[in-house]
């Protein structure tokens, strides 16, 4: 289920050239606004988990999911050159796993362990905050990074619609109906977070049983779907 | 030697032209109207005109809901929310837009390699860029003006203060246009950069919502800790906090800055210098940019 030659393309193709350096920017953002922002408070947990929670996991880590999830295939079936891959004696989904595991792989890299370094910044640790939003990134990092692949194979728009279910969804539509939580990977994420870190610094509105259960099924889902997805792919023209 | 009679030249004809040559200002304006009605799907496949009219409606649908809630209660004198706050709020959507059209505007052109093709037309360098960058900001200044026009007939209908309400229309306008002008360069700039669709959408909502959150997360840490100070400064790093600043300064807006106080009149200058300064700069930007056509 594991084809190191796709990987390595797939690598290159998210992170060569300038690519590497835009994704850096939010981390790097991250921190930075973690120094400012110890140096004009000091300590504070509160502050800490409002900047991990409002920053981190609510913008910085879809974000991330959403170029890599999508840039792992999406990219390649836009300007065709993934009839080269497909034509080849290698499983379709050995081919999405493959991806998937580049894409999860880049997407933790990128936005778990900024997250970590900001809450040791922020508060040295304290109540295990910055440890349980770092779980919450990487539970969130696999289930955007499955989400948004299969958007990748489903649309040519993907980057536009995984923005708008990350940002609008979940932020916007999150705020104002209280049911819209309930199906959201940042309140799934949320829902372990809360049970690594001290009480009432993490609220969730999903129970963590609930949460578990959707994570699983939405990863296997998007992947195993993406998978068959691609088994008859047809090429759209440009438009 | 005599003459080769098995070889003929035969008068097929072919005439020259003698129409008009409608020249560099005609082709200027084709690029211009063609980009712009691209920016909407016209002239383009239905599914790519799904996207936009989609954004353009969900744009407009609140300014129709806001109009209908000032008509319908009773004894109200003015709309519930300024002309000027209009577009801040929906930045998510204008974001949007410009991150789905300002890619297919020049990036296409760019990977299919037909930008040598525009330059063997009597257009220079100059015309391409200028024509795309107005084409892009009218595209942006028709979906945030829309509603607000939409606002002032429901206000003028609902016979609010003819007076207060063209004012406030006016205001809003040119706050609208500024942000128009400011995005679109901004978009076609990244767009510009990517030859890559994808990457272009990506790198603009970036770099347009990114700031944003950075700047009103580190705002609303300074201004719960007390120090106030510096909040009228930060708004200089993303771009809808820096038209939020500047139409706060001079255009009688609610600042949307925690506290409400956004910049007074001598710091709303410094946020004009950027706002001007950062239009000029993706120009520039473009204008290099397009100094090579091949790639």
């Amino acid at each position: 289920m594991y084809n190191p030659t796709v990987a390595r393309l797939t690598y290159r193709a998210l992170l060569g050239r300038r690519r590497a350096l835009i994704l850096c920017g939010l981390p790097v953002l991250l921190i930075v606004i973690s120094i400012a922002v110890r140096a004009f408070t000091g300590l504070d947990d509160k502050v800490a988990a409002d900047l991990l929670g409002g920053f981190a996991l609510a913008t910085m880590v879809p974000l991330i999911g959403v170029i890599a999830g999508t840039g792992a295939i999406g990219p390649e079936i836009d300007d065709g050159s993934i009839v080269y891959l497909l034509s080849k004696p290698v499983k379709r989904p050995t081919i999405i796993m493959t991806k998937l595991i580049v894409a999860i792989g880049v997407t933790m890299a990128f936005s778990a362990i900024p997250t970590l370094i900001a809450g040791f910044i922020l508060n040295g640790n304290g109540q295990q905050i910055a440890v349980a939003y770092t779980v919450a990134a990487l539970v969130a990092s696999i289930a955007y990074s499955a989400l948004f692949l299969l958007l990748g194979t489903v649309s040519r728009h993907a980057v536009v619609f995984g923005l708008v279910y990350a940002l609008i969804w979940e932020s916007l539509f999150g705020s104002l109906v209280s049911g819209a939580k309930t199906l959201s990977v940042q309140q799934w994420a949320l829902a372990l977070a809360e049970k690594v870190a001290g009480e009432g610094y993490v609220d969730a509105t999903v129970g963590l049983p609930t949460a578990v259960t959707l994570l699983c099924v939405v990863t296997v889902g998007a992947t195993v779907y993406a998978g068959q997805k691609l088994r008859r792919l047809t090429l759209a023209g440009e438009e | 030697m005599a003459p080769d009679t098995s070889t003929q030249i035969h008068n097929i004809g072919y005439r020259s032209y003698d129409g008009a040559r409608l020249g560099r200002a005609y082709a200027r304006k084709s690029l211009f109207s063609q980009s712009l009605r691209g920016a909407y799907g016209l002239g383009r496949s239905a599914k790519s005109k799904v996207l936009p009219m989609l954004l353009f409606a969900v744009m407009c649908v609140p300014a129709l809901i806001i109009v209908a809630v000032a008509i319908a209660v009773p004894g109200s004198t003015s709309l519930p929310i300024k002309y000027t706050t209009y577009a801040l709020t929906t930045q998510v959507i204008i974001g949007l837009y410009l991150a789905s059209q300002a890619p297919q505007s020049v990036s296409r052109d760019l990977r299919f390699k037909t930008v040598p093709l525009y330059f063997s037309r009597p257009i220079e360098r100059v015309d391409y860029v200028l024509a795309k960058f107005a084409a892009m900001a009218s595209a942006l200044f028709i979906l945030t003006a829309t509603p607000l026009l939409i606002m002032w007939i429901g206000a003028l209908l609902a016979k609010f203060d003819f007076a207060d309400q063209t004012k406030g229309f006016a205001q809003g306008l040119v706050s609208v246009l500024l942000l128009s002008v400011l995005f679109a360069g901004l978009g076609l700039i990244m767009a510009a950069l990517t030859p890559r669709r994808g990457f272009g959408v990506a790198a603009i909502i970036a770099l347009l919502l990114i700031p944003y959150g950075a700047v009103t997360a580190v705002q609303g840490i300074a201004y719960n800790t007390g120090s106030t100070g510096p909040i009228e400064w930060m708004g200089l790093f993303s771009p809808i906090t820096l038209i939020d600043g500047v139409q706060t300064a001079f255009l009688g807006a609610t600042s949307a800055f925690p506290g409400g106080d956004g910049p007074s009149a001598g710091v709303g200058f410094v946020y004009l210098l950027v706002v001007l300064g950062l239009i000029a700069g993706s120009y520039a930007a473009l204008m290099a940019r397009y100094r090579k056509a091949g790639l």
